[in-house]
């Protein structure tokens, strides 16, 4: 097996089976000690199997990061409404190809993990959200929950547990705002994929009113290792505040891209010049974006400076994110690569809020301006001053995503933008 | 009390019930917080982001239309940092508004051109072409200017939430948002579209109706009752050139809220009609001549007398104030008493307003069915407001007629009464009869109450000036009452309105000081004829 590209130094945890075709059939992960942890965690308690959770100290992979432990054990204990697991597998940031790998590849540990997961929250329903345009991993999920309840693997009385879980398959029809939690919980529940105002969280009123609790496909992934080999193992792996392997989706200006499953606190310039075999054509590295682009840039020096967990970005002013590194080189046109983001967060902006409808459209005519070489020095400062206002005004985050790749470019990369407004003159090849 | 939270804002402190949210809060202290998407009887989706303010210890500045006050919580509504968050909004809106308001019928009483001034930046920095969406017809009386358009989705709730008729929605996302209807018919059909105008905070959504007609500042707003039917809205008449231009709903939570139906506010060019009666008319020998108001009543008295007392039938109204139905009553009871009957339109069903209970398009389409019944009228006729008047027709005695128009009735009528006195404001086949056609201003041009299906009694004030020597009925008919042995002069509608106190119980206590602009119940519950 070779797997597009793999490296020594990975731990493959979650992405073991990577490139195994086989793995997909329920009797191959049945034969290779899968449904064994869900086994395992029906015989716990829910609050048990939350402690485990806790005691590894899983942190979200959607990108923000925030403890998997913690956020189940926000769900009300009280059963008397019904609690809904809902796995966000809406992988829409330009650069994640984490979540549609683990899914085509390993089906029925997203399964098990999701099962685990309505377990711990008292769930008896799971809805996976599939992103729109993932038509072949849709199939593939949908195929293996299929298997998975002819088997009595979902469905009543799971393993004589009393317990019953059932699994949906949802499609979404193709909008990046859905992968917002509240837009996706009213994009599945037939709205328009708008998020919502918090509070409430969803904990307390989240898919069809109901407690819920919502998770990323690889945080799901990871929950049937943890709850097999204990929280301590789990431990063994990344750092004290960031324990654990994570999936990095690098694509862009290297010789090996792909999905690398590392420990987190490792070096971005390994993972760059050792793991995916450095930088192409043997140029100079010039800027990196580490965790999908609604993160801010850093520049060759930071990324030597950068380690890859979620307190190691935030050093050199960046955020892990969900871990997509974009790696470009020195041929990269930054102006243009920051107004193909913007447009994509244009067109992509629920229009909920004022800020973000029109500051990220107007932001999009200001950058196809000054890549045009129509652009004033002027419009430097106004842009920044423009995506300022739509930090932290808005009702989800989508509109910091414009700000995030606007002002870190302009701050870091400001040559090129005034090469462009002084003299029209464009940098790089591409 | 243990519900009341205790919170500052701007520096002032504030008590409010718990659940109060900051933007509410804050009108307490008279601040309005600028906001387009909140209104209070719609959800609040908190997206046009212009009602952010700073709350001490929170990272974000926040919504204050959906953050609930909390204890010892600190707002700053008017600080820098405020102000500089809505000045963005606004220069957000400012990228692609056309700034057509010179053309547009909104301008003047426009939320965006009152902020923008207020708040604003001095101009937008925006050098990129607007985006254009143009024109829609929605159907009904609606136009839609999307490039006016500030996406506060305040129609579409209206729609969903009050009208519950959902016909409206946004299409496309992002800076391509656009409202638009699912069908061809749009609004055609819906009975409370109207609203969704009144709701929109800038000129995105105009009433064909009132397109290109006046400009905001040139109107006057006169506070009124809606004369459409017995629900009894709270109204603005807008007049302009002692024309009324438009109506609108004025806010009164006991009575219709924020809202009025479209046929009400629709049916108002009457109060503008001309051909109207403007001197009294004396008939003597077939012939009509114009005579001043003493010389006719002074000719009308002497003929009463002349005949001494007896039976009157009379003919009302409901579509009369409460001082005039009254005043009438107690001229019928001087000059001997005798039956008084009124005629009313009915519609087949009400038109409620599913999202607010008690709002309804009556059946019965007077506004004043009740203060007619309470002073002891009865009604006939048919649902359209036709027939039942064979035995006035036919009496040879005093015949009395306030009000109705008399439309359906033959030039004959009025031809066997001894004397036949018509109180109107134009004249008809039916008047032609009249030895005295007494000139009488409409509701629109009166001051006076109307109670409505429920018993509430509501002032409505003078928005037009009436016709040459036009005066209230209740002016003309508590003059002649007067003069045949009543207390004495009446000299304005309170004084009619607390007379008419003394011959009704209903009404006895009841002043117009308490009635304000807001209503109040009458004593004793009624119920109309036939309900």
């Amino acid at each position: 097996m070779a797997y597009p590209y793999v490296s020594d130094r990975e731990v493959r945890i979650i992405s073991k089976h990577f490139g195994d075709p086989t793995q997909r059939r329920l009797e191959t992960y049945v034969e290779r000690g899968g449904y064994a942890a869900l086994r395992k965690a029906l015989g716990m308690s829910p609050d048990e199997v939350v402690d485990t959770v806790k005691e590894s100290g899983l942190r979200g992979r959607g990108g923000a990061g925030f403890p998997t432990g913690v956020k189940w054990s926000f769900m009300p204990k009280d059963t008397s409404k019904p609690h809904y697991l809902v796995c966000n597998a809406d992988e829409s940031e330009p650069g994640t190809f984490k979540d549609r790998e683990l899914i085509r590849w390993d089906p029925h540990q997203l399964i098990e993990g999701c099962l685990i997961g309505a377990h711990a929250i008292r769930a008896q329903h799971v809805y996976i959200y599939c992103r729109g345009e993932f038509f072949e991993t849709t199939q593939v999920l949908a195929r293996a929950v299929e298997d998975a309840y002819a088997k009595g693997y979902v469905g009543k009385d799971i393993f004589g547990s009393g317990l019953d879980i059932d699994v949906t398959v949802h499609a979404g029809a193709g909008a990046y705002i859905c992968g917002e939690e509240t837009g996706l919980m009213n994009s599945l529940e037939g709205r328009r994929g708008q998020p919502r105002v918090k509070p409430p969280f969803p904990a307390a009123v989240g898919a069809f009113g109901m407690p819920s609790t919502i998770n990323n496909v690889e945080t799901l992934c990871t929950i049937p290792h943890i709850v097999a080999n204990g929280g301590d193992w789990y431990r063994q792996y990344g750092t004290e505040k960031s324990p654990g392997t994570k999936l990095f989706c690098v694509s862009g200006h290297v010789n090996k891209p792909g999905n690398y499953e590392l420990p987190l606190g490792f070096p971005l310039i390994e993972l760059i010049e050792d793991v995916c075999g450095g930088v192409r054509d043997g140029n100079a590295l010039k800027a990196v974006i580490p965790g999908g682009s609604s993160v801010p840039i850093i520049n060759a020096e930071e990324s030597r400076a950068c380690a890859l967990d979620y307190e190691g970005c935030v050093a050199v002013g960046t955020m892990l994110g969900c871990a997509s590194v974009i790696v470009m080189d020195e041929t990269t046109d930054i102006v243009k690569q920051v107004r193909r983001m913007v447009d994509f967060y244009a067109h992509e902006s629920c229009g909920q809020c004022t800020p973000c409808r029109e500051g990220s459209a107007w932001s999009a005519k200001m950058m196809k301006r000054i890549e045009d070489g129509r652009g004033t020095e002027e419009d430097l400062d106004t842009l920044m001053q423009v995506t300022q206002k739509m930090v932290g005004t808005t009702i989800c985050v989508l509109s910091d995503s414009v700000a995030a790749p606007v002002q870190s470019s302009i701050n870091k990369f400001r040559d090129e933008y005034l090469a462009l407004v002084r003299r029209g003159e464009r940098v790089g090849a591409a | 009390m243990a519900d009341l939270v205790n919170l500052t804002i701007d520096g002032h402190e504030v008590s409010v019930p718990k659940g109060t949210t900051i933007l509410e809060a804050a009108k307490q202290i008279g601040t309005e917080v600028p906001h387009y998407c909140y209104h209070p009887s719609l959800s609040s989706p908190a997206m046009c982001r212009l009602c952010l303010v700073e709350v001490e210890g929170a990272p974000k500045p926040m919504p204050s239309c959906v953050t609930t006050v909390t204890e010892g919580q600190v707002v700053r509504t008017q600080s820098e940092r405020a102000l500089d968050d809505r000045r963005a909004v606004l220069e957000f809106y400012l990228v692609n508004h056309p700034l057509d308001c010179p053309i547009c019928d909104r301008s003047g009483e426009c939320y965006f051109q009152d902020y923008v001034h207020a708040e604003g930046p001095d101009h937008g920095r925006s050098r990129e072409p607007k985006r254009v969406f143009g024109r829609d017809d929605f159907g009904g009386d609606v136009l839609f200017y999307g490039d006016r358009c500030v996406m506060c989705t305040r129609c579409v709730r209206f729609m969903n939430e009050v009208e519950q008729e959902p016909r409206l929605t946004v299409v496309e996302r992002g800076s391509r948002s656009v409202i638009d209807t699912f069908f061809e018919e749009g609004l055609e059909g819906t009975h409370w579209h109207g609203n969704i105008v009144d709701l929109c905070p800038v000129g995105a959504l105009i009433s064909k109706d009132f397109l290109h007609k006046a400009r905001a500042w040139d109107l006057e707003h006169t506070p009124s009752i809606c004369p459409g039917c017995s629900q009894g809205c709270n109204i603005d008449l807008h007049v302009r050139d002692n024309l009324v231009q438009r109506l609108k709903p004025r806010e009164n939570l006991d009575v219709n809220g924020w809202w009025m139906c479209d046929y009400g506010r629709l049916d108002y060019e009457w109060m503008n009609l001309g051909a109207r009666v403007e001197a009294p008319l004396v008939r003597a020998g077939g012939t009509s001549t114009a005579v001043a108001w003493k010389d006719a009543l002074g000719a009308l008295l002497t003929r009463a007398l002349e005949l001494g007392a007896g039976p009157v039938r009379a003919v009302v109204s409901p579509r009369s104030s409460n001082e005039d139905l009254a005043a009438v009553a107690e001229l019928v009871e001087r000059l001997g008493g005798g039956d008084i009957v009124y005629r009313s339109r009915r519609a087949e069903d009400e038109a409620p307003l599913k999202g607010y209970p008690g709002l309804a398009r009556r059946r019965d389409l007077s506004p004043n069915a009740t203060g007619a019944e309470l002073v002891g009228a009865k009604r006939v006729g048919d649902d359209d407001g036709t027939g039942g008047l064979e035995g006035v027709a036919a009496h040879d005695g005093i015949v009395l007629v306030m009000g109705d128009e008399l439309l359906d009735q033959p030039a004959d009528f009025g031809s066997r009464a001894t004397l036949y006195v018509h109180l109107g404001h134009r004249e008809s086949a039916a008047t032609s009869r009249a030895h005295f056609l007494l000139p009488t201003t409409t509701f629109a041009e009166q001051e006076g109450t109307f109670t409505n299906h429920a018993g509430r009694v509501q002032r409505f004030w003078a928005g037009l000036t009436g016709p040459g020597m036009a005066r209230p009925a209740w002016f003309v008919a508590a003059a002649l009452a007067a003069q045949l042995g009543g207390r004495g002069p009446v000299r304005s509608a309170a004084e009619a309105f607390n007379a008419l106190g003394s011959r009704v119980p209903a009404f006895e206590g009841l002043t117009y000081e308490d009635i304000g602009t807001r209503g109040a119940v009458v004593n004793e519950p009624v119920s109309l004829t036939g309900d």
